[in-house]
C-alpha cells in the first residue's frame, strides 16, 4: 500500500546553526498513527510542524522531501508555492496544538473559529456550516452543542477547549492529523479521556494521525509505529509493539525505564509510625472570596481546601494528590505559612524529635526566621525559581545571606558541596542559570534549598515541567538526599505513578477534599473511592498490554454527585473520612 | 545503521546516556545579561547608529565652544539675517583648500531690506586651531582656541544669522548643551519617583497600591500644557537662567513620573509571580532585599528602554515651552528659546534659516526613538 505521508531525509537548521533536524526519514500509512516520541529540543516539533511549513520564519529546510498522497494525486508539500499549501492546511492535514488555552482566539465564538475550515474550504454558507459542526461537536462529546457553538473559549475548560480543538481540525474530515502534545498541558483523566475520543474518531473517520508526545504511555495506548527522536535524529524507528516490548537503542531503553509505572500490588502494606509528627494539619479550610460578575449577586465563594487534616511523620514522605484546582498547593503554601487558614484551622511544625510543637500561624519573628530556615520548598518550574541576573553562586548563597550565617568562603564553600550533592560539578558556581537545561536548573533548585540544612522541604510538582527521563532522575535524586540527611518530604503532585516510588503515605485530594488516603501500595492494590480508581485507570503506561480503562476513568473523573451513592457529595451532605482499615481513609457513608 | 529483522531502523551511532548531566545545553547563553542584551542590540542597526550619534553628541556638549566659530550671544550689527554661506574649495577652477567669500551687505532702498552678496573676488581660507572669543571648556577651563575661524575682517555663518546678528550654528551648538540635558534632568526626577511609587504601589499592593493609582489618574487627567504654563509662570523671572533651567527641567520629570509609575507597577505585579521571588520570599528575605535583589536587577533593563523612549517628551516639552516663552530665557541658549525668534510667519518666509533649530530637534528626537525601540526589542534576551 502508498503510505499516505512519506517524509524523506528531511533536515532542518535554525539561521546559520547546526541541524536541529537531521536525515529523519518516516512514512505514515492511511489510517494509522505514527507517535513521533523524543524530549524537548529533540526536533520532533519541527519535524510535524514542517510537514504543514508553518515553522519560524529562520528555520530552513536544507534538505529532504514531504510528499502527500491523497485523492488528488502526489503532492510535494515542500516545494509547493504558499498559496497551493493554505488548501492543505484544515484541509487534507490538519493540527492541534499542545496549548488549549492559547490555541483558540479570545474574541471568537467556538463555533464561528470551527465554521471557519468549512467557509473556507467547503466554500459553505452559515447555515450548511453550522450543521456539520454541531454534528461534530456531538461528535466530540460536547454534552449540549448548541451552546458549545455559542460559547466563547474562556467559558470552558481545558479539556473542553481541547474538545473544541479537535472538532476544528476534524470538521473538514482531514486525511492526516497532526497533533502535537494533544494532551500534555491536560490532567491525567481529562487526557485519558481525550486520548480515547481521538482514537475512537479515527476508527470512525480512518484518517491518519502523527501523534507527536514524550510519554511512552500515550504511545502504547494510540500507536501503531513509532519514530523516536533524540537531539534531531532518528534513534529507532519501527511498530509500536516491537519497540514497547523489546527497546533496541540504549536511548530508548532509557525513555522506558524512566517511565514512570503503576506499582506492582502488595498486600502488605506498613503504615508509616505516627508518634513524631514533624508537620501536623489539623481541620485546615481555606476560603477564597471571588468577587461577583455584577454589584447586585453575591460574591462566589471557593472552597480550596475543606478540613484537610495531613500528618507528616518524620523522615516520611507524605505526597498530596490530585487535578489542578483540587487544593493541593493551597494546603501546601498554608503548610509552610506563606498563606494563612480560614480559623479553626491549626498547622503545628516540630523543629526536632524533642522540641515542643510550634504553630506556624502564630510564630513571633524569631521563630518564623527559625521556621523559614528549617522548612524549605521546590519550586514547579526550573525556568523560574532561579533569578536570571545572578550567577548560580549568589543564587546558591542567598540563603545564607538572608540568615547571616557564616563568610564568604563558607559560603562558598557550602554552595560547592551542595552542587556536588545533587550531582553537578562546582565550577557551575559562576555560570548563569540560562545556560543550564530544565533537569539541571531542577537539581539547582533543590540544592539551593538544602543550603540552609532544612529538615522539611515542601515539593510542589518539582517534576511536572520535566521529560520523562529527566523526572526519574530527579525522583531518584530526592531519595537520595531524603534517606542520606532524613528529611521529610510533604510532595505536591498530579501524578499518582510519580508519587507511588517515593510516597510513603497519599492523599488523593478533589476539589478541596481529601476523598482518600493511604499508603500507595494499599492506594494501588485497593482503591476504594471512584476518584482514586479513575486516577489508576487513566495513568499511561509504556505496557502495551495494560490499554487505559475509560470506563473506569469516566465513572470517577464525573462531577462528584455522579459518584454512587455511597460517596457521593453535594453541596450540603460531604460523608466523612472514614478508616476503613487501618491507615486506609476514605470519604464515604459507611 | 541497523535494520532489525522485524522492519525496525536503529541508529548506531554511539550513545552515551550520562552525557547530558555535567554539559552546559546553553553555551551561548552563560553570560551576564547585559552582555546578552549587547549582542542582541547589535543586530538592530537603525539602533546601534542612533545610539552611537547619540553618544558623540553627548560627548562633545562640554566641547562646544571648541567648535563654534562664536559665542552664543556675540552680535554682528552689521550682518543681520545675514544668509547662509557656503564653504567652498575651488576658487574661479583652482584648488584653495575651504575658503568663503566675504558678505557684502547693501541696503535695498525699494524693499528696505539689507540684501547681501558674497564677495567672489577675494576668497578668504578659513583658518584652523586660531584664536576668537573666549569661552569655558566644560564650564570650567577658559580658551580661545576654535576649530576654525575666519579672518576678522570676514564674517562666517555657515547657517545664517538672526535678527541681533548672531551665527546661528553657533547658537545651535550651545543650545544643545541645554536642549540635550534637559531630558537627562527630568528622566532622573521621574526615574526617582517613578520606580520609588511605582514599586511601593506594586509590592505591597492593597490601600498603598489604590492610593497612588488615583493619584497618577488624577495627574494624568490634568491638562498638560496648561499645567506647564502655570508651573513655569511661578517661576520668579530674576532668577538666573541656570536656575531657570534646572526648574524647568524639574517640572518636566515631576509631570511625567505618573507614567513611569505605571510601567514599573505592572512589572512588578508580572515580576512578584515569577517562582525566584516566592522562593526569596519563602527563605525569609525581607521586603527591601526582594525589591533590591530580585525585582530592580530584572527590570532595570526595561526601566531603561521605557526612559529612553520619554526623553524626547522632554525634549519636545522643554521647546514647547521656551518656544511659548514660558520656559527658558535669553540669555540662555536652547533650541525652544531659538525657536521662539521664529514665531512671526513672515521672518520665516522670508529669512527660511530662521527655523533651523528644528532640524536637530527632529533628529535628535528620532535618534532616542530608534535607540528605545532597538533596546527594547533586545530587552529578552533569553528566547531566540
Amino acid at each position: 500500500m502508498q503510505p499516505l505521508l512519506s517524509v524523506e531525509d528531511l533536515s532542518i537548521g535554525f539561521g546559520s546553526g547546526d541541524p536541529v533536524v537531521r536525515n529523519v526519514s518516516f512514512e505514515v500509512q492511511p489510517g494509522e498513527t505514527l507517535a513521533l516520541v523524543g524530549e524537548s529540543g529533540s526536533g520532533k516539533t519541527v519535524t510535524c510542524r514542517a510537514v504543514l511549513r508553518i515553522l519560524p520564519k529562520i528555520a530552513k529546510i536544507h534538505s529532504g522531501k514531504i510528499i502527500l498522497r491523497t485523492s488528488n494525486g502526489e503532492q510535494d508539500l515542500s516545494a509547493m508555492p504558499e498559496r497551493r499549501m493554505r488548501t492543505v492546511r484544515g484541509d487534507r492535514v490538519s493540527m492541534i496544538f499542545q496549548e488549549p488555552m492559547r490555541s483558540l482566539s479570545p474574541l471568537h465564538k467556538i463555533g464561528n473559529q470551527v465554521s471557519e475550515v468549512l467557509w473556507l474550504h467547503r466554500g459553505q454558507n452559515e447555515s450548511q456550516a453550522k450543521k456539520t459542526v454541531l454534528e461534530t461537536f456531538e461528535r466530540v462529546g460536547f454534552p449540549d452543542p448548541e451552546r458549545a457553538y455559542r460559547s466563547y473559549p474562556f467559558e470552558m475548560s481545558g479539556g473542553m477547549r481541547q474538545r473544541a480543538m479537535i472538532a476544528m481540525a476534524m470538521v473538514a474530515k482531514p486525511d492526516l492529523l497532526i497533533a502535537d502534545e494533544p494532551t500534555t498541558a491536560l490532567d491525567v483523566t481529562t487526557q485519558a479521556q481525550v486520548l480515547g475520543l481521538m482514537k475512537d474518531l479515527q476508527r470512525d473517520t480512518g484518517m491518519a494521525m502523527i501523534l507527536v508526545t514524550h510519554d511512552l504511555g500515550v504511545v502504547a495506548n494510540m500507536a501503531e509505529q513509532v519514530v523516536v527522536m533524540h537531539k534531531g535524529r532518528v534513534m529507532e524507528s519501527g511498530s509500536a509493539e516491537a519497540i514497547l516490548r523489546a527497546p533496541a537503542h540504549p536511548y530508548t531503553k532509557q525513555l522506558f525505564d524512566a517511565a514512570p509505572s503503576v506499582p506492582d500490588p502488595v498486600e502488605d502494606a506498613q503504615l508509616p509510625a505516627q508518634e513524631d509528627l514533624i508537620l501536623n494539619l489539623k481541620s485546615v479550610n481555606k476560603t477564597y472570596t471571588l468577587r461577583s460578575s455584577s454589584p447586585w449577586k453575591p460574591e462566589t465563594l471557593i472552597r480550596a481546601c475543606r478540613g484537610v487534616d495531613l500528618a507528616l511523620p518524620r523522615g516520611k514522605t507524605l505526597a498530596v494528590v490530585g487535578e489542578s484546582g483540587s487544593g493541593k498547593t493551597t494546603a501546601a503554601r498554608i503548610a509552610l505559612g506563606a498563606e494563612p487558614p480560614d480559623p479553626g484551622g491549626e498547622v503545628w511544625f516540630k523543629p526536632t524529635p524533642d522540641s515542643a510543637p510550634i504553630a506556624v500561624h502564630a510564630m513571633d519573628r524569631t521563630a518564623r526566621t527559625a521556621f523559614q530556615r528549617d522548612a524549605q520548598m521546590v519550586f514547579q518550574d526550573p525556568y523560574s525559581s532561579l533569578s536570571p541576573r545572578m550567577r548560580i553562586l549568589d543564587a546558591m548563597t542567598e540563603p545564607l545571606e538572608i540568615h547571616q550565617i557564616g563568610n564568604r568562603a563558607e559560603q562558598k564553600e557550602k554552595a560547592a558541596s551542595m552542587l556536588r550533592l545533587v550531582g553537578l560539578n562546582p565550577d557551575m558556581l559562576l555560570r548563569f542559570p540560562h545556560a543550564f537545561s530544565g533537569g539541571q536548573r531542577q537539581r539547582l533548585s533543590i540544592a539551593r534549598a538544602m543550603m540552609l540544612d532544612p529538615s522539611l522541604i515542601v515539593c510542589d510538582e518539582p517534576t511536572s515541567a520535566l521529560d520523562v527521563s529527566v523526572q526519574e532522575q530527579i525522583l531518584t535524586l530526592l531519595e537520595e538526599i531524603r534517606d542520606r540527611k532524613g528529611l521529610s518530604y510533604l510532595f505536591i503532585s498530579h501524578d499518582l505513578a510519580v508519587v507511588a516510588r517515593i510516597a510513603d503515605e497519599v492523599a488523593v485530594m478533589r476539589q478541596g477534599l481529601v476523598v482518600e488516603q493511604a499508603p500507595p501500595e494499599t492506594l494501588f492494590f485497593n482503591p476504594k473511592h471512584p476518584y482514586t480508581k479513575a486516577l489508576i485507570a487513566a495513568q499511561p503506561t509504556p505496557d502495551i498490554d495494560r490499554p487505559i480503562n475509560l470506563k473506569l476513568v469516566a465513572q470517577g473523573a464525573g462531577s462528584p454527585d455522579s459518584w454512587s451513592e455511597q460517596f457521593r457529595f453535594t453541596q450540603s451532605v460531604i460523608p466523612s473520612l472514614v478508616e476503613l482499615e487501618p491507615g486506609h481513609k476514605v470519604r464515604c457513608h459507611v | 545503521m541497523t535494520n532489525l529483522p522485524d522492519g525496525r531502523y536503529v541508529d548506531d551511532a554511539p550513545y552515551d546516556p550520562q552525557a547530558s548531566l555535567q554539559q552546559l545545553e546553553r553555551a551561548d547563553l552563560d553570560a551576564p545579561n547585559w552582555v546578552l542584551v549587547w549582542r542582541k542590540f547589535k543586530t538592530h542597526k537603525l539602533g546601534l547608529i542612533s545610539g552611537t550619534f547619540l553618544l558623540i553628541c553627548y560627548l562633545l556638549l562640554p566641547f562646544v565652544g571648541f567648535i563654534a566659530p562664536y559665542g552664543p550671544n556675540d552680535r554682528h550689527p552689521d550682518h543681520l539675517f545675514s544668509p547662509p554661506q557656503s564653504i567652498k574649495m575651488f576658487h574661479e577652477g583652482e584648488f584653495l583648500g575651504p575658503f568663503i567669500y566675504p558678505m557684502t551687505s547693501e541696503a535695498n532702498l525699494e524693499t528696505f531690506q539689507w540684501e547681501f552678496k558674497p564677495d567672489t573676488d577675494n576668497p578668504l581660507k578659513l583658518k584652523f586651531f586660531c584664536e576668537g572669543s573666549t569661552y569655558k571648556l566644560a564650564g570650567l577651563i577658559p580658551s580661545d582656541t576654535h576649530l576654525f575661524c575666519v579672518p576678522e575682517e570676514a564674517t562666517l555663518f555657515i547657517w545664517g544669522s538672526d535678527r541681533l546678528g548672531r551665527d546661528v550654528f553657533s547658537r545651535i551648538l550651545y543650545g544643545a548643551q541645554l536642549s540635550l540635558t534637559v531630558g537627562l534632568i527630568g528622566i532622573t526626577v521621574s526615574f526617582v519617583l517613578g520606580i520609588f511609587f511605582g514599586s511601593l504601589a506594586g509590592y505591597f499592593g492593597g490601600k498603598i497600591d489604590w492610593v497612588i493609582n488615583r493619584v497618577i489618574e488624577i495627574l494624568r487627567s490634568l491638562p498638560e500644557l496648561p499645567l506647564w504654563l502655570a508651573l513655569s509662570a511661578a517661576v520668579p523671572s530674576n532668577w538666573s537662567p541656570v536656575a531657570v533651567f534646572f526648574i524647568i527641567s524639574v517640572i518636566l520629570g515631576i509631570l511625567d513620573w505618573p507614567g513611569l509609575a505605571r510601567s514599573v507597577r505592572a512589572k512588578f505585579l508580572s515580576l512578584r509571580e515569577e517562582e525566584y521571588v516566592r522562593a526569596a520570599e519563602m527563605m525569609g528575605a525581607s521586603s527591601g532585599r526582594v525589591i533590591r535583589k530580585h525585582l530592580l536587577p530584572n527590570f532595570m533593563s526595561h526601566l531603561i528602554a521605557s526612559a529612553t523612549l520619554s526623553i524626547p517628551a522632554m525634549i519636545l516639552g522643554e521647546t514647547a515651552l521656551s518656544f511659548l516663552g514660558l520656559g527658558l530665557r535669553a540669555p540662555a541658549v536652547s533650541w525652544g528659546v531659538m525657536l521662539n525668534d521664529a514665531q512671526n510667519l513672515a521672518s520665516i518666509e522670508i529669512y527660511p534659516w530662521t527655523a533651523l533649530p528644528m532640524l536637530p530637534i527632529v533628529i535628535v528626537v528620532l535618534a532616542f526613538n530608534f535607540l528605545g525601540d532597538g533596546l527594547r526589542d533586545s530587552l529578552d534576551p533569553y528566547q531566540q
